[in-house]
């Protein structure tokens, strides 16, 4: 880590002047160890609000079963598949970040990874919730292990993806789990051991008398290292699983090859929007633009750009596919979708998904906060409307015209879907404040190297090409947490 | 003198830390271990830390979980009950590899973390043995046996000139019990 200094062409990952091992554990703990400011109090009332609102919907559900819902005998999967689809993409990049980035020795995800794999975990918690609630008979949920049945040995059938499903989606939120705690262990000592009386018990159980000896640090480098390896494969057949509960199917407008990859890339793009829309707000409320600077920004917005261009293609092949392939009911499919009643949920996609994502090729708006919060939004409304129109438009038109219908929903789908995004902000308020949301002592890895005060010394120093300053410099005009004038005189 | 059981060496930048090894060692003085807030790459070179075998230990637990997945699905969808799907073989291998990948990367990451816990002795309302509060915040800290190695003013000397903010003489071996 010493020795060698980190080429001055890359944007530093951590601003400001100033900044000690101590200021980093004292900015990231600060919601931690203080009194909530007012903002998350009014978050966390109507974050909570809707968590009601979502346990009374649920349990609306499971009192009179899934005839609460809208859905008939054509459309029999409507809002909760799609719910669960979008929650389970959304938590995709929380995994991408801290593991393939990780792999690719992005050092950049060093201060994002905690909080987006903890929006993972909750967002998986409510795709959960769906699985189990649409069953019907929740407290017969455990007929899809494979246990012997009662009334004979006969199994699960092994070739369902929905038995593949359950499998991917359980090692999936428990993989995830495992690895954010253990990443966790080191910061909970560092709370534990800057707190006292009854806080300090409590932290000291939840981190396993972590002491940071030296071997406990390599093997926990190893250890996190073979997790990212494994996480990856992991993170990409889950939504590959969850891609083939359709595409194994007959039906018309799900009978596709390219679901799998055309599914992941728009589970990354969904769940970077998602991980926009909460660090920006919490990098401001938290006063952390430190940590997560404009670099971190503008990079989660370049792979906004790469993988709502990989989903643009996507939906571009599919309607060629329709066409080229000669199937009439594929044609009829597509043709539908775009043209026939359910016309502006499809625009609705392709406007959200395919073109704004577009604007963020100019510079100005991928550096413009306001701008990529919004977008980060409009992806998210997208993203939803895609696994709608590719549920629900799929479904509508059955193989006879008298079976034709529409899907309205009841004021409990509306519940379910609502109060899963109170429960999910309840979630990660709640981890706001008793968790760091910046895993500190990855940030403290990158101070000596890749800070805006290191590169600062190197500039100084006077060993550097001077072209390359020179691009250093221009290159933190875009950072709104530098002080441009520290850099007019060199 | 007599009561002192640990010296710490207690620093504020890595790199001296790491110097601070390097003085320690010259002088042939044996260091206890060493606590720091992050990894600190190259230090297992200079303390002579073995490489960790748990990948070897990830792997056999993966591979566990690849044989468990098969011989669950062969069990169930071969030998116990065969199921007439359209007449294809009850044996169908690709199928099969999904869930056998799952369960895979399931016992890899179980069984490699609770490893990792057990070998490191980390479990959930373990007493943390900390010999200085800070070494988890701000200070990386060099921990040397007083009783093994007797002379605590070159110790000290030596530490100092490393750039060491504090040395500290601890009775205790850990503060942290109350």
């Amino acid at each position: 880590m010493s020795g060698h200094n980190e080429s001055i062409l890359r944007e530093p990952l951590i601003t400001g002047d100033n900044i000690t091992y101590a200021k980093i554990t004292d900015d990231i703990l600060m919601p931690v160890e203080n009194k909530p400011n007012k903002a998350w109090w009014i978050g966390f009332t109507f974050a909570s609000l809707g968590a009601l609102l979502w346990v009374v919907a649920v349990s609306y559900t499971f009192w009179n079963g899934i005839g609460a819902w809208g859905l008939n005998k054509t459309v029999g999967w409507a809002w909760d598949i799609t719910g669960f689809v979008w929650w389970v993409g959304i938590g995709h990049a929380g995994t991408l970040i801290s593991a393939v980035l990780l792999l690719f020795r992005q050092n950049w995800r060093n201060s994002i990874n905690r909080s987006a794999e903890a929006m993972t975990i909750f967002a998986v918690i409510c795709a959960a919730t769906y699985v189990v609630s649409h069953m019907g008979r929740p407290w017969l949920a455990y007929w899809v292990l494979p246990l012997p049945n009662q009334f004979g040995s006969l199994w699960v059938n092994f070739n369902s993806p929905l038995v593949w499903d359950m499998f991917a989606i359980s090692t999936y939120f428990s993989v995830s789990l495992l690895f954010w705690y253990t990443g966790l262990l080191p910061d909970i000592a560092t709370i534990r051991d800057r707190a006292v009386g009854t806080r300090r018990k409590i932290y000291s159980i939840f981190s396993f008398g972590w002491s940071g000896s030296v071997k406990t640090w390599q093997r926990f480098e190893a250890v996190s290292l073979i997790l990212a390896g494994i996480s990856t494969p992991l993170v990409l057949s889950v939504h590959t699983i969850v891609s083939m509960d359709f595409a194994t199917s007959v039906i018309p407008g799900w009978h596709t090859t390219i679901f799998p990859p055309y599914f992941v890339a728009g589970a990354i793009f969904s769940g970077f929007a998602m991980v926009l829309t909460l660090l920006l707000v919490a990098r401001k409320v938290l006063g952390l633009e430190n940590y997560i600077t404009m670099f971190h920004i503008e990079s989660m917005n370049k792979i906004i750009i790469l993988t709502g261009s990989i989903v643009g293609v996507a939906y571009l092949t599919e309607f060629f596919i329709a066409w080229y392939s000669g199937s009439e009911y594929e044609s009829y499919a597509f043709v539908n979708r775009s043209t026939g009643p359910y016309w502006w949920a499809y625009w609705m996609m392709m406007t959200c998904n395919v073109i704004s994502p577009q604007l963020l090729w100019f510079k100005k708006i991928r550096l413009s906060i306001r701008a990529t919060w919004i977008l980060s939004i409009v992806v998210n409304i997208g993203m939803w409307f895609e696994r709608f129109v590719i549920i629900v438009t799929s479904l509508h038109r059955d193989y006879i015209p008298s079976s034709w219908a529409m899907f309205y929903p009841t004021w409990v789908d509306i519940s379910v879907f609502v109060g899963s995004i109170g429960l999910f902000f309840t979630l990660f308020l709640l981890f706001l404040r008793v968790l760091p949301s910046i895993a500190i002592a990855e940030v403290k890895l990158l101070l000596k190297s890749a800070s805006e005060q290191a590169k600062m010394k190197q500039i100084k120093e006077g060993h550097e090409n001077k072209e390359y300053v020179a691009e250093y410099i221009e290159s933190l005009e875009k950072f709104d947490s530098v002080k441009q004038e520290d850099y007019a005189k060199i | 003198m007599s009561d002192i059981k640990y010296i710490l060496g207690s620093f504020g930048d890595p790199d001296e830390m790491m110097h601070g090894i390097e003085k320690l060692q010259e002088n042939n003085i044996s260091i206890f271990d060493v606590y720091t807030p992050m990894p600190i790459h190259g230090i297992e070179a200079k303390l002579g830390i073995k490489r960790s075998r748990i990948d070897i230990a990830a792997f056999c637990f993966g591979i566990t979980g690849t044989c468990c997945a098969f011989a669950l699905i062969y069990f169930c969808a071969v030998i116990d009950w065969r199921v007439n799907i359209g007449g294809k073989p009850s044996f169908a291998l690709p199928d099969f590899i999904p869930i056998m990948f799952e369960l895979t990367v399931l016992f890899c990451a179980f069984g490699m973390v609770l490893t990792y816990y057990a070998s490191t002795h980390l479990f959930p309302g373990r007493a943390p043995r900390v010999m200085d509060l800070r070494a988890t915040d701000d200070r990386f800290v060099i921990a040397v046996d007083a009783k093994d190695n007797a002379a605590h003013t070159v110790i000290d000397g030596l530490l100092k000139d490393a750039g060491a903010l504090e040395v500290k003489y601890n009775e205790r071996k850990y503060i942290s019990y109350e």
